[in-house]
């Protein structure tokens, strides 16, 4: 049937499966809105405030729904705006097709208004991307998008389209979806000496990250703990693969990483990484990671074997395969004294934290855990309350968090919870700061537009924490520009934008306020007045390692 | 730091070679030298990437590449295994009391005069990297006015192709 670009754009998204867009339009997507109105039975469309929150939206969306999410902007400052959302998608392995309008063929390397060379722009933060010059190259591109997307290591993949590409015509015929490229499986030597190194632990700490969730092997990694008598640790991406509550379960390892998760895993004799890439925010100095273990890499994505740092086996390939193989073959074996050692740890790790009657973000975050379901999404900025967010949050099921993790996003959560809310039809708690939230609050307009089940609470400290507490370490408490002189009043802006909005100032009031705004439809704002002094502790020093871990707070801030 | 040299089928579609460079200077590799060009398939062209760095430089270089989506073929070229060659342009001073030493120069080198004018000599020269090094280092004396070179091209010895190992 011979349709338009716009409408082989609609067809084809609604043939990939895609149920909603976010997206903001402009003039040169104009065709393509004009079908998404037409289509509106068919496929829904959530109008952001900005396109970067869009971005983040469909980044949100997939996070909590696994479901590639998909973003629609205009060419120039629209495509633009996307760049940090496509980003943050990139850096965190999430799939994400964005589309965006182009001016004409024509207009094209003219420095037409709103032309900008979006493909040239995106190269190093996409999978792939495209320039669709010919209306006939348009329905592959964006079948081709999908399955890129999705397949292997996921990322971001981006279609520009010219307008006049929009407009002309050509054969358009439904087709079944791509399958997604088939995974290399690992060579059986591979697992062979893999369940060699762990048959031979008496220590073994399973290390998941985002790409255990990926591969779906939540489930057996808590198998595999149970059986070789081990303990299971996770970087920041891998949070809420495992529930919190198992006892095997240390938490997130790392700069800001639990006390007892970083010291079994610098302690251990086999560390079973799973879909981690050793960042420097996890790894510290990597010369000290981990010295008396040896390291098993398993990874879908070739080139991160020995990237960022040296492993003893490196298997590449299908991590389901590879660890489903690894599980079964693995000898059942019991490690009293390691299991002794960890719960030392663990014992050492909970006296350490402080009883207070005040509203800490420790107290809030509990009164958080207590009030909301297990189905209930955590998303989360970038600074302190997404470490404490990280360390305390109580996780029940699997693609529950969702926080920006690589490129460390400030301003990632409001937009990414809206996504997150619409896309799993889930309560979504967003735990943000004064300074992130600060960032793109504009979204607040689209929490209210789609009446999103988004539970916003800012750790508000006024300033911007997370550099504080460096400034505070290591330089000189010399707080250049982290004290925000600030007067917005966060419950009259949520009031303006027609939202709810609440302040408190105590763990009681807190608890009321939340249980209430909970249970109730639709965006609430609650603004937690919190100490500006507040570490995220235990931390790492930046290239320090787990010698050099700072657990108590020995400095007096005071300015 | 060794010298490698490594090969890359690419489809032959616009904007690739981008694809490829804008890579190198995300992940900081260093190239002393690359050519592009067309292959026995019309579908692929082949770059020859010419690198100094270790080890860990290597493995990166050809991970990130076979990670590219147009790139269809990453090898790396074992020197005793392939024949490299490399084509330079030299143009130098021509004067009478000099003439004779780089023509003979050239001759030795298997160079070719290909442009002849009353102050200036253009000469052709092909070989392995090292021979034009050399010849370079010769010419010096009598005044370099303007040089280029294409860069590696490499290819495997034996029957095969690359494509279809």
């Amino acid at each position: 049937m011979k349709m338009t670009g716009a409408q082989i754009i609609i067809e084809a998204l609604i043939e990939q499966g895609v149920e909603t867009v976010f997206g903001y339009p402009g003039g040169q997507v104009l065709n393509i809105y004009d079908e998404l109105y037409k289509n509106s039975h068919r496929i829904n469309h959530v109008l952001a405030a900005h396109e970067q929150g869009a971005a983040h939206a469909a980044d949100g969306y997939f996070r909590a729904t696994g479901k590639t999410g998909v973003v629609i902007a205009t060419s120039g400052p629209g495509a633009t705006n996307l760049v940090t959302g496509i980003a943050t998608a990139m850096l965190d392995s999430v799939p994400m097709v964005a589309i965006t309008g182009n001016v004409p063929c024509d207009l094209i390397g003219r420095d037409s208004f709103q032309e900008i060379d979006i493909t040239g722009i995106t190269l190093p933060i996409t999978k792939h991307n495209y320039f669709v010059n010919n209306v006939e190259d348009l329905a592959f591109a964006i079948r081709e998008a999908f399955q890129i997307a999705r397949s292997g290591r996921p990322g971001p993949v981006l279609i520009d389209v010219p307008k006049d590409i929009q407009i002309a015509l050509t054969e358009f015929e439904n087709e079944p979806i791509f399958k997604k490229f088939e995974n290399s499986i690992a060579p059986d030597e591979k697992i062979e000496a893999a369940l060699e190194l762990i048959n031979a632990a008496k220590k073994p700490y399973i290390y998941i990250g985002g790409g255990a969730m990926g591969a779906g092997v939540e489930e057996g990694v808590q198998e595999l703990a149970e059986k070789i008598d081990g303990v299971i640790g996770c970087s920041l991406m891998g949070l809420s693969a495992v529930p919190t509550d198992n006892p095997r379960f240390l938490g997130m390892q790392g700069m800001h990483g639990h006390y007892a998760s970083s010291m079994a895993q610098n302690n251990a004799d086999l560390i079973l990484a799973v879909g981690v890439r050793f960042s420097d925010r996890a790894t510290g100095n990597k010369k000290k990671y981990a010295k008396n273990a040896k390291i098993i890499q398993l990874d879908i994505d070739f080139a991160e074997i020995n990237k960022n740092i040296n492993v003893d086996l490196g298997i590449y390939g299908d991590i389901h395969d590879a660890f489903g193989k690894i599980a079964k073959g693995v000898k059942e074996k019991k490690n009293p004294e390691w299991m002794e050692f960890v719960k030392g740890l663990i014992e050492k790790e909970e006296s350490s934290y402080i009883k207070t009657d005040k509203l800490t973000p420790k107290t809030a975050i509990d009164i958080i855990n207590d009030t909301t379901t297990p189905e209930t999404v955590i998303a989360t900025d970038v600074g302190q309350h997404q470490m404490w967010a990280a360390q305390y949050v109580n996780f029940k099921k699997s693609r529950k968090f969702v926080s920006s993790g690589g490129l460390g996003t400030m301003g990632f959560g409001l937009g990414a919870a809206i996504g997150a809310a619409i896309g799993s039809n889930c309560p979504t708690v967003l735990i943000t700061g004064d300074g992130s939230f600060g960032m793109n609050l504009n979204e607040l307009a689209t929490a209210v537009s789609t009446n999103a089940n988004v539970k916003i609470v800012i750790f508000n400290n006024g300033v911007l924490g997370m550099v504080r507490q460096w400034q505070t370490l290591f330089y000189n408490k010399h707080y250049s520009s982290t004290t925000l002189a600030r007067k917005t009043d966060f419950v009259k802006l949520a009031e303006a934008f027609g939202a709810d909005g609440y302040r408190v100032s105590t763990p009681e009031e807190f608890s009321k306020v939340f249980k209430t705004a909970f249970e109730k439809d639709g965006p609430v704002l609650i603004d937690c007045a919190i100490d500006k002094d507040e570490f995220v502790l235990p931390m790492l020093p930046p290239g320090g390692s787990i010698d050099d871990i700072i657990v108590e707070k020995e400095v007096d801030s005071d300015e | 730091m060794n010298k490698f040299v490594i090969a890359v089928y690419v489809e032959n579609k616009f904007g690739v070679l981008t694809r490829v460079t804008s890579m190198f200077t995300r992940r900081g590799f260093n190239i002393s030298a690359l050519t592009v060009g067309e292959t026995e398939s019309p579908e692929y062209s082949r770059i020859t990437i010419s690198m100094e760095g270790d080890g860990y430089a290597r493995n990166q270089m050809i991970n990130q590449l076979r990670k590219l989506y147009n790139v269809k073929k990453v090898e790396l070229l074992e020197p005793e295994k392939s024949i490299n060659r490399e084509l330079m342009l030299i143009k130098v001073k021509n004067k009478t009391e000099t003439r004779q030493d780089i023509l003979s120069a050239a001759s030795i080198f298997r160079a070719n005069i290909i442009d002849y004018s009353a102050e200036a000599l253009c000469i052709e020269a092909t070989g392995e990297p090292s021979k034009i090094d050399a010849f370079i280092e010769l010419m010096k004396p009598f005044e370099i006015i303007e040089m280029c070179r294409t860069g590696i091209v490499a290819l495997e010895r034996g029957s095969g192709s690359i494509l279809n190992k």
